[in-house]
């Protein structure tokens, strides 16, 4: 009976402590850096496009919202001939990110997306590629992996290491 | 004035400004908890929010007023009626302030509780006719506990009809012209404060709503204005037991300075305030608690508070 009484007088004193509510739209809250919000894709240091359409973000995504269609340049080098996400089923897990072996895709903190119409958060590549890096400043894929070329392996060139073998167990 | 208008006017009066009170309840409730939460509530349509009533009002017009095909029609249809029509008639008997009462019965208060006992009707018809687990469930847990609330809600009236030798709601407000009722029968004040929560099933009594158990309770099935009635059924039950607490222990309308509808208002609204903190602070109790409390700790004191009350008015009497 007491502890009820002391309950409800302790409530009551509640009237005279701040409140924890964040007035959102008039006062945003501080988002770290690597906040998983919305999705964007990166370019290299030169400006190419870093995707080279390899599928794995597409794999590694639980709820299957990328889709693309990797094509060939005359030479030779893979990009995506479109990519779209769905950002209306995306969940913001960042495993495509975790995924991608050239830190093509990238998560930001933005997450104000709101919509009125649901296919206005499907978001095509040019709506997703921005004009630098991203989180991974110095960056370019193709001057780590080497690149083929005619008559020329990888490795192959001066000043350049054979490529790792996969398949040894040694590094 | 003419007579005739005049009681009309009354009449008007008592439904509209109640059903209003009841909506703006809505706001004002969460408000507070948020208040007592350190949240905010509420704040964002209108002036501190106070046009969100009338934005989920227009919102629950809008719904659809599904009736489950398995459901009894007819009942179904009624059930959320009575609890409105009980709620308002008890209204009637309401001394508001000196001469604006729809109805100055000599039984007012009798006729109060009788209102009150047919309320259960809306709650265990919702329950049976619905034709789902949790209604039902929610209906029988409703039957039980009000009537077994019910039994000392009387009985703890009794101490100040005694006092006052009337069932008159005006002849009680009068009696308490040199002292408050709350002082002599404060006991019965407490007893009546617990059967009244327990009687608008509010928290920390709503265990035929109980929604982390039953869904909603009774009223799981119900959609639209319909559930919508449920809704506003209980606040008005809410401002007629913090009515009736000022009329029957707290002076009703009596004070100094102020106009005597201004107090009422005050009085009431303090107890409003205090069913909403109850619902802030307090957690359910288990069933078979509320049902021993009932029937082991309060109907026995109950009738100790009569008896007691009783002895001395005699003894005051001779
Ligand atoms: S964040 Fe997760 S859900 Fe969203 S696109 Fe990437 S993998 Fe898919
Ligand atoms: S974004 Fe990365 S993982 Fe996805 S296709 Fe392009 S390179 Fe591959």
């Amino acid at each position: 009976m007491l502890s009820i009484l002391r309950t409800l007088w302790n409530v009551l004193l509640h009237m005279f402590h701040r409140r924890e509510t964040v007035q959102y739209p008039e006062e945003k809250p501080y988002l770290p850096p690597r906040h998983k919000g919305r999705i964007i894709l990166s370019r290299d240091p030169d400006g190419g496009e870093r995707c080279v359409a390899c599928y794995l973000c597409a794999v590694a995504c639980p709820v299957d919202c990328i889709s693309l269609q990797a094509t060939e340049d005359e030479t030779g080098r893979r990009y995506p001939e479109f990519f779209r996400i769905n950002f209306s089923r995306c969940i913001f897990c960042g495993y495509c990110e975790e995924a991608c072996p050239t830190y093509a895709i990238q998560l930001t903190p933005d997450f104000e997306m709101g919509e009125y119409h649901r296919q206005n958060l499907v978001y095509e590549k040019e709506d997703l590629l921005i004009n630098g890096p991203g989180k991974r400043a110095g960056y370019n894929f193709w001057r780590v992996s080497g690149v083929q070329i005619g008559g020329k392996d990888k490795g192959e060139a001066e000043n350049e290491a054979p490529p790792v073998d996969l398949h040894s167990p040694l590094p | 004035m003419n007579p005739i208008l005049k009681s009309l006017l009354i009449l008007f009066l008592v439904i509209f400004i109640p059903l209003n009170l009841a909506a703006g309840l809505i706001w004002l409730e969460r408000r507070l908890l948020a208040l007592w939460q350190d949240r905010y509530g509420p704040n964002r349509v209108g002036p501190f929010g106070v046009l969100q009533v009338l934005a989920d009002m227009i919102k629950i017009f809008f719904k659809e007023d599904w009736i489950p095909p398995f459901a009894d029609k007819a009942v179904f249809v009624i059930a959320p009626a009575i609890i409105m029509i009980t709620v308002l008639m008890s209204f009637t008997v309401v001394p508001w302030a000196p001469g604006a009462t729809v109805a100055n019965m000599n039984i007012g208060l009798l006729f109060f509780l009788a209102m009150s006992s047919l309320g259960v009707y809306s709650i265990v018809l919702a329950g049976w006719a619905s034709d789902s687990k949790y209604s039902l469930l929610g209906g029988l847990r409703a039957s039980a506990q009000m009537l077994s609330y019910e039994v000392f809600m009387g009985l703890s009236l009794m101490g100040t009809v005694l006092l006052t030798g009337s069932f008159r709601l005006n002849n009680i407000v009068d009696a308490q012209r040199h002292m408050w009722f709350v002082i002599p029968q404060f006991l019965g004040f407490v007893l009546f404060l617990i059967a009244g929560v327990a009687e608008t099933r509010r928290l920390p009594f709503d265990l035929p709503e109980a929604e982390s158990e039953l869904v909603a309770g009774f009223h799981s099935e119900y959609s639209g204005m319909k559930f919508g009635m449920f809704f506003v059924g209980e606040y008005l039950g809410v401002i007629l037991i913090s009515a009736m607490i000022t009329v029957l222990f707290f002076g009703g309308w009596r004070g100094p300075w102020l106009p005597p509808i201004v107090w009422f208002a005050l009085k009431t609204l303090c107890f409003i305030c205090f069913f909403i903190l109850l619902r802030a602070a307090l957690p359910r109790p288990r069933f078979d608690q509320l049902m021993s409390w009932g029937w082991k700790v309060m109907l026995p004191l109950a009738l100790i508070n009569l008896l007691v009350t009783g002895a001395v008015a005699l003894a005051a009497r001779t």
